[in-house]
């Protein structure tokens, strides 16, 4: 009996080393990083990175900030890309000089994409490990139960990836959002479509999304924009979160034979099905946006089997690593020094979590203080931020109200800027979307 | 919605159940030997998927030609998993037991592939898996067919080794009772090792075929394992004809519900006929008892 409970204890022990080593890829602590401030580091860099009236390293005790991310399990890609961003702002705050002189220590737990474990570890966070600032989860789904808690407690709620409406909607005055919000994610798209001359306008739609906060309250505004300009909806169906299977759900939107389709997804997997199946049943739209997945990068294309098939698919988002701003491509080369890879490897997780600290580092930096309650006020006070992802004000529900909506398009292996039409940095759309494979 | 439709949600529903079936013969198989429940099934398949990718991206070899080196690692790896974790359970409480420890291997599987090739989504590609033909006015792609045969060829394999072979027999004594069985001269530890062995190298065909059909990353067979173990129980916990049927009837069920009426309803008539079939057969199509007396 002592023999076989050894032998379990053995068992758990090396299950739980194992998993601690997978979702500890990159180191979550930063405080000994800390170093003599960048020369690189521009005039707006430093009023948006940095919290320290001195320039040099951060030498006091340092500030311990709590975020919960999914490191494995369904999120595990954007929680891993997330945790990357937190750290690269965690270094770069670091050597400006800390918060308030002092450098800042990452404490990140891992919640697997768990809605439960999320508020679990938020609760150990600010009363075991004694956090005095958090920062937000991945996903709406995850953001939504662990505001509740964190809202208990007093604490500021800054994330990046939690900008669906079931976010805001409870009534809590400590959840900020520094990125786009997602109600708004198709709108130029859904407009551009509409305003294609009748000779090249889709004539027929389809949208399938997927029952998830993320995804669900993007398509029916899509639609209704789209319907108004007389494009017909052949297909309209919402599938389950956990699909294991989508070829009936892409057979059935390619045998509708829809000149446009609009895809609520959440990750590649669901996006590469789509793709797969789209291929194998020689059914190409004239135009093809998916809300979440080919925003991955190299990830994407690797699932989907390279540039080809990622031809002329598009995507909303808030930021892409060719984002003409200088602070963002500060980011993007720490990124590809830190981690390797290229700069069209580097996907929006890491942007919105860079952004998140930003946005806490300047609201500390002014209010002079790590109290809470004070950055929930000047964050609420409709000041505006400046971050990686551009500029941030906060409504009265904590959303990005100074957020623009782009549309990106793969081209030849490319993340291009599409829409809006007219923008500085937008190229022009590839329509109708090219075959697969060519 | 029209017949067109439904016939191909049919063919669809058939082709992927093969899919299914050959994930989930080994699952219960090792359930069927040692009553053991292997919740590392579905990081087993994911495992199974990597060894393919890296066979074809590294190395070149095709995807079913990779399936003689992948099958008989999977072999040895499922001797060693015997010997390393299942073979020290009690008699008494294996069966839940098993689950914790099953559980704590999918977390090293899922850890050590975190760390070898990190968490983006990887898919397998050859000229085949977006290839199709044209019958019956149908595109079937050739992935799905081809993933099927394999299926009917493996499954046809495993029912003749326990059920026309001197090993199967040993499998099935020692099943009914062990000390009956070691009385006569059957190794129980040993016939347990290859067991396992052979429903693990099993397993590694349907890794090739799920990472050949979807997107996958380390963590994705915690999805897989609900469906997989549905699939078992409806099928009966040890039969592999069982886990065939099964797996084509409600994966057909559900593709026939997601065309006919809609995909989010598919997943609740697909767990509600499990549910129904077990009111009228609590052990499932093909139960236990009955599969250990063939």
């Amino acid at each position: 009996m002592t023999r076989t409970r050894a032998w379990m204890l053995s068992v758990v022990a090396v299950a739980a080393i194992t998993a601690l080593l997978a979702g500890c890829g990159g180191s979550s602590s930063s405080s000994s990083s800390a170093s003599s401030a960048s020369s690189a580091t521009s005039a707006t860099s430093a009023s948006s990175t940095s919290a320290s009236s001195s320039s040099g390293a951060a030498s006091g005790s340092p500030v311990v900030i709590g975020s919960s991310l999914s490191l494995s399990g369904d999120f595990a890609a954007d929680g891993q890309a997330f945790q990357k961003g937190y750290t690269l702002w965690a270094d770069d705050i670091n050597k400006a000089g800390g918060l308030l002189g002092h450098p800042v220590k990452l404490d990140i737990i891992s919640d697997a994409s768990s809605p439960a474990q999320v508020v679990t570890n938020y609760q150990k966070l600010i009363s075991s490990d004694n956090a005095k600032l958090v920062f937000g989860p991945f996903s709406t789904l995850l953001t939504v139960p662990a505001s509740k808690v964190v809202n208990r407690y007093g604490y500021a709620f800054v994330e990046g990836a939690g900008g669906a409406p079931a976010a805001f909607g409870n009534g809590l005055h400590n959840i900020f959002d520094v990125s786009l919000p997602v109600i708004d994610n198709l709108v130029p798209y859904a407009k551009w479509v509409a305003s294609l001359p009748a000779s090249e306008r889709p004539k027929t739609a389809a949208y399938a999304t997927s029952d998830d906060p993320f995804t669900g309250p993007q398509i029916p505004i899509a639609r209704q924009i789209m319907q108004a300009a007389g494009i017909k909806t052949v297909y309209n169906k919402v599938f389950p979160a956990e699909v294991t299977d989508y070829t009936p759900i892409a057979t059935a939107v390619a045998s509708s034979k829809a000149e446009a389709v609009v895809l609520g997804s959440v990750d590649v997997p669901t996006v590469s099905a789509f793709v797969h199946a789209f291929i194998q049943q020689h059914y190409n739209p004239k135009s093809f946006i998916a809300t979440a997945g080919p925003d991955q990068g190299d990830a994407f294309l690797k699932a989907v089997g390279g540039a080809s098939n990622a031809d002329g698919i598009m995507y909303p988002n808030g930021w892409y690593p060719g984002y003409d701003n200088a602070e963002s491509q500060k980011m993007v080369n720490e990124y590809v020094a830190r981690y390797g890879g290229n700069a069209s490897g580097v996907n929006a997780d890491v942007a919105e979590a860079y952004s998140v600290g930003q946005a806490v580092a300047q609201a500390v930096a002014a209010t002079h203080s790590l109290d809470n309650a004070k950055i929930i006020a000047y964050l609420h006070s409709g000041v505006t931020l400046n971050t990686v992802q551009g500029p941030v004000t906060f409504n009265s529900l904590g959303e990005n109200g100074a957020a623009a909506a782009f549309v990106f398009q793969w081209q030849k292996g490319n993340q291009v800027q599409v829409l809006p039409v007219g923008a500085s940095a937008s190229k022009p759309v590839t329509y109708p979307k090219p075959n697969w494979g060519s | 919605m029209n017949a067109s439709s439904l016939a191909k949600a049919v063919v669809d529903g058939i082709l992927t159940g093969g899919v299914y079936a050959l994930m989930a013969a080994g699952l219960t198989l090792i359930f069927g030997v040692m009553d053991i429940i292997n919740i590392a099934q579905g990081a087993l398949i994911v495992l199974g998927a990597y060894m393919s990718y890296v066979l074809s991206v590294h190395l070149g070899i095709d995807l079913f030609l990779g399936l003689f080196i992948t099958i008989p690692a999977f072999f040895a790896l499922g001797v060693f998993i015997e010997w390393a974790f299942m073979r020290r359970l009690h008699e008494r409480d294996r069966t839940a037991m098993s689950i914790l420890v099953t559980y704590a291997v999918a977390i090293i599987i899922e850890g050590v592939l975190s760390v070898i090739f990190g968490v983006d989504y990887l898919q397998l590609h050859a000229s085949y898996t977006d290839s199709t033909f044209h019958v019956f006015g149908f595109y079937l792609p050739y992935i799905y067919v081809f993933g099927f045969l394999l299926a009917v060829a493996l499954l046809g394999a495993l029912y003749w080794i326990l059920y026309r072979t001197h090993f199967g027999r040993g499998v099935r004594g020692s099943l009914q009772n062990r000390i009956a069985a070691e009385l006569i001269g059957v190794n129980v530890n040993r016939v347990r090792a290859v067991s396992v062995g052979i429903g693990v190298a099993v397993t590694a065909a349907g890794g090739m075929l799920f990472g050949a059909t979807n997107a996958f990353n380390p963590s994705s067979g915690y999805d897989l394992i609900s469906r997989l173990l549905s699939i078992v129980i409806l099928a009966g916990l040890g039969s592999i004809g069982g886990a065939l049927v099964a797996a084509l009837f409600m994966v057909t069920l559900e593709d026939v519900v997601a065309v006919v009426w809609s995909p989010v309803w598919a997943t609740l008539v697909y767990y509600a006929s499990l549910i129904v079939v077990l009111s009228f057969r609590p052990g499932g199509l093909f139960g236990k008892a009955a599969v250990r007396a063939q």
